[in-house]
């Protein structure tokens, strides 16, 4: 029986050990309006360029993030876009299967997939690697096939490897320091970011947890009512 | 004279001339007598009846806006999650419920296990419900196909082609059942159909059955007694009570505390950690490319686990058909004289016990990736599994009864246990006071590892002397 | 085993109180539900106001553009239709259209905002029918007395080119006109109303 215990606990252990890769901390916060307002503006800029995120309307991001319609149309979406319009992709499908090999995914659901840790992590860990069609590869994601769209911000990064010649055990990451933004500025770029994805995977979750606290109030009112008649009817019971 | 309630009344008297309500209600709630001490596992039977109609509510709902069309159906998710008013609630309501289901099931079934509730002479009861919980499952696995996401897919892939182990027919079986080549437009489109409304159908038949069986013999109670032995002088059971209303009140405490909970999940976890709504199924199914770690959602997984634990296919697919096959058997596999745990003898009570922990622990290991030393524990606990039904007709005829006393006896209820509950906690954790700089008396709560050890050795006191 | 001496009035005031709770409870549930059947926002989208360019339109030509599905007909009409409209005010059943359902801008005799350019939602206000649009004078199947105007086949009711219903056919009230306004001389926008000035 012990033994049966202790080889449990061994299994136990060994599969919270083998979940691997350090991920960085997102530390989401939804409630912070101007966050997910600059996080919605770096997505429509850098990623909506190939990524669709088709789930969500432009109208929804203006009355959650507390916009104007006219300013998420005129300062946030691309030219062209309506107020109902999802937020598709300029670029056809055709030609992203042309230059990447397979067409980019909808990132809509992306922060639910994957898990707001890991994309913050994965946008600050590309680095230079000429082996890679655009130049660069990532540590969280090994050969993904997508250049990095925030290089210009964050500037270049070197890697260094435990074993330089075999390019193996990779161990960190360097920057080279010819970006526009700092690290400060570049975290909280990718923080906004982050944000405005996780806000995206599920517009109304902020909503739902509210309204929570007043579902259980009531709840709790009907189960002491409901307590309080059972112990009235049970008194006859001996 | 007030002439509207006798206008009523003359309306319920001409429809109850037409029809047997009043009779239907006595005879099932009003005089229905129920042992008087029914305790908590009691519960769960009326909890599967409410999550089943939240089911079927919410169920008809999401058909207003899903589409069953391989081009369409995840989308059509997330716009019931989106676009649609409150169709985040009612989706969350509706998949939490799944998994709610059969978190409430499990428990009814332990219930049956722990006082014998399949015994004879309610075997019919067993089998209704084993049926029951067969048609739920097959309800919850073609349901989970619908969202059409990864493990949706995948999921079904591997599940359905179980069926191709089958000698001679298998390979033209799952092709048949899945309508193509592979998982497909018309798989989805046919398990939408069973989904919304085969199964349903079957499993209020079977609610019907379980029911009618039920209130044919009467229930069975914690101390496994027959309480139509002894009857007062007007013909109800000495221990009996009518279940309504003493039990209709106490069941609607048990709805409120089971509906804190269900409410809990839905506005604060409706994932509940990737188990109720697992992440990979956030990506929309692409047959080209398999999930690095697909796993069932977690209430297949103690069956799952023993498909992985056997080294071949199809003796594989046999194993985890065994295992509920085995189910249905029970009434006949235990030998024991007594239905109650607490009239039982000890080799009972820890086969029992070993068989909640494998069932536990085959269920955590289906939810990982297989490792050589999982198997080897995934083997251990089937062959537990398995031990503790097909041994039954041998240990059980060895068990020393305690005498079965000829009432019901009452236990301490919940709320009476409260004060030790206190004691209990007084002795694990320390309070002290402590005065800070400002001169503020603070009272600081510290653990207090020597009271902990001596409620551990007390419990571990208690459970060896229980299990004698 | 019961015990004879109970306090009703306690439980029937529990009862009461679960009860009551509970029927809150469960009306706010209902909320949710039914209003899950209301149009969703992918609805809403699709009854978004829409523009119509009305400078290809010739004289007696009709068009038909769908606004939140429905067909909305814009028809330029002629100087004659439109002298031939102030006769007809005795044979109609709501002339001036004080029952019917329109913006105030079109609420006149010739129920439109330029009295050239007729704007109407293309549904019959008996059940709901698409009527046909017959602008010729007196055809042999509608006989002597029609003047040009819009026939429903389901039913047969008659109107008039401003949409007003003739006496004794089964619609109730003049064709609906939309709310819409001019952005331009030529170019109107269905489903948005004139702001008030």
């Amino acid at each position: 029986m012990k033994k049966l215990l202790s080889l449990f606990l061994l299994v136990l252990s060994v599969n919270v050990f083998a979940s691997g890769v350090d991920l960085q901390d997102a530390d989401v916060d939804l409630t912070d309006k101007v966050s997910l307002q600059r996080g919605a503006k770096h997505f429509v800029t850098y990623c909506l360029g190939c990524h669709s995120a088709k789930q969500i309307r432009y109208l929804r991001i203006a009355n959650d993030l507390g916009l104007d319609e006219k300013h998420v149309l005129n300062d946030i979406a691309p030219e062209g876009a309506g107020i109902y319009d999802q937020l598709h992709s300029a670029m056809n499908k055709h030609d992203a299967e042309k230059w990447f090999g397979t067409q980019p995914p909808d990132l809509s659901l992306i922060a639910r997939s994957r898990g707001a840790d890991w994309l913050y992590s994965y946008l600050k860990s590309f680095y230079v690697d000429k082996n890679r069609p655009f130049g660069v590869n990532n540590a969280i994601f090994e050969d993904v096939g997508m250049p990095n769209p925030l290089w210009q911000l964050q500037g270049e990064q070197k890697p260094v490897f435990a074993n330089a010649g075999e390019r193996q055990g990779l161990e960190k990451l360097v920057s080279v320091g010819n970006g526009t933004q700092s690290t400060e500025e570049f975290d909280r770029t990718v923080n906004d970011l982050v944000n405005f994805l996780v806000y995206v995977g599920e517009p109304v979750q902020l909503e739902r947890q509210q309204m929570g606290k007043y579902v259980l109030f009531f709840l709790l009112i009907f189960l002491v009512i409901s307590y309080l008649l059972k112990k009235e009817y049970w008194k006859d019971v001996h | 004279m007030n002439i509207k309630p006798t206008r009523l009344r003359m309306c319920g008297n001409w429809v109850l001339e037409r029809f047997p309500l009043a009779q239907v209600w006595n005879e099932h709630m009003a005089h229905y007598y129920a042992p008087k001490n029914f305790n908590f596992w009691y519960f769960f039977g009326s909890l599967a009846l409410l999550v089943l109609v939240n089911q079927f509510v919410t169920g008809i709902l999401l058909t207003m806006n899903y589409k069953p069309d391989a081009k369409l159906a995840f989308d059509s998710v997330e716009y019931i999650m989106r676009d649609v008013n409150w169709g985040w609630l009612v989706r969350y309501m509706h998949s939490t419920g799944a998994s709610a289901f059969f978190i409430v099931i499990y428990l009814h079934m332990f219930r049956g296990l722990l006082y014998g509730s399949f015994k004879q002479p309610r075997e019919l009861i067993w089998i209704f419900g084993m049926l029951l919980f067969v048609a739920l499952m097959a309800e919850a696995f073609m349901g989970y196909l619908l969202p059409w996401g990864q493990m949706s897919y995948w999921g079904a892939q591997v599940i359905i082609s179980l069926f191709s182990a089958i000698p001679v027919i298998g390979d033209d079986l799952s092709l048949w059942i899945r309508g193509d080549y592979v998982i497909s437009d018309a798989t989805l489109n046919r398990f939408f159909a069973f989904h919304v409304i085969a199964v349903p159908l079957v499993l209020v038949l079977l609610v019907f059955m379980h029911i009618v069986a039920l209130h044919e013999v009467g229930s069975n109670n914690p101390d496994g007694i027959d309480i139509k032995k002894s009857k007062d002088p007007w013909g109800h059971p000495v221990d009996g009570i009518p279940f309504h209303p003493y039990y209709t009140v106490k069941d609607v405490v048990g709805v409120a505390v089971f509906m804190l909970f269900f409410a809990t999940v839905i506005f604060y976890m409706p994932e509940m950690g990737g188990y109720f709504l697992e992440h990979a199924n956030f990506i929309p199914a692409d047959p080209m490319k398999t999930p690095e770690h697909i796993a069932p959602v977690w209430y297949f997984t103690p069956f799952y686990s023993i498909l992985r634990a056997i080294p071949d296919k199809f003796a594989g697919v046999i194993g985890m058909g065994g295992s509920i096959v085995v189910l249905f058997l029970l009434p006949w596999l235990d030998r024991g004289k007594v239905k109650s745990i607490r009239y039982r003898g000890g080799i009972y009570k820890k086969a029992l016990m070993l068989f909640v922990i494998s069932f536990i622990a085959l269920g955590y290991l289906g939810t990982q990736p297989v490792t050589p030393l999982a198997t080897m524990m995934a083997r251990i606990f089937t062959a537990i599994y398995f031990g503790f039904f097909l041994l039954m007709p041998i240990y059980t005829r060895w068990e020393k009864l305690k005498p079965v006393p000829n009432y019901l006896t009452m236990q301490p209820t919940l709320e009476e246990r409260i004060p030790d509950m206190i004691a209990v906690f007084n002795e694990v954790v320390e309070t002290e006071s402590v005065t800070t700089d400002t001169g503020v008396t603070v009272s600081k709560k510290r653990f207090n590892p020597t009271g902990a050890k001596n409620v551990l050795i007390r419990t571990a006191k208690n459970l060896k002397e229980s299990l004698d | 085993m019961i015990n004879e001496s109970v306090d009703k009035s306690k439980r029937q005031f529990l009862t009461t109180a679960l009860t009551v709770v509970g029927a809150v409870g469960t009306g706010y549930l209902a909320v949710p539900f039914l209003s899950q059947m209301q149009p969703s926002v992918k609805a809403m989208a699709a009854g978004a106001p829409v523009e119509v360019d009305i400078s290809k339109i010739e004289e007696g030509q009709l068009i038909r553009v769908a606004w939140r599905g429905k067909p909305v007909w814009v028809l330029q009409r002629s100087p004659e239709t439109l002298e031939t409209l102030k006769t007809l005010d005795g044979q109609l059943r709501d002339p001036q259209s004080e029952e019917s359902n329109q913006p105030t801008s079109s609420k006149n005799s010739v129920r439109s905002m330029k009295p050239e350019i007729f704007v109407a939602v293309g549904l019959c206000t008996h059940l709901g029918c698409s009527p046909t649009f017959r602008p010729e004078v007196a055809p042999h199947d509608l006989g002597a007395d029609w003047k040009g105007g819009f026939f429903c086949p389901c039913h047969g009711s008659w109107f008039d080119l401003a949409g007003r219903v003739y006496k004794g056919v089964p619609a109730p009230t003049n064709l609906e006109i939309p709310p819409y306004r001019y952005i331009t001389e030529t170019l109107i926008i269905v489903g948005e109303e004139e702001k008030a000035a």
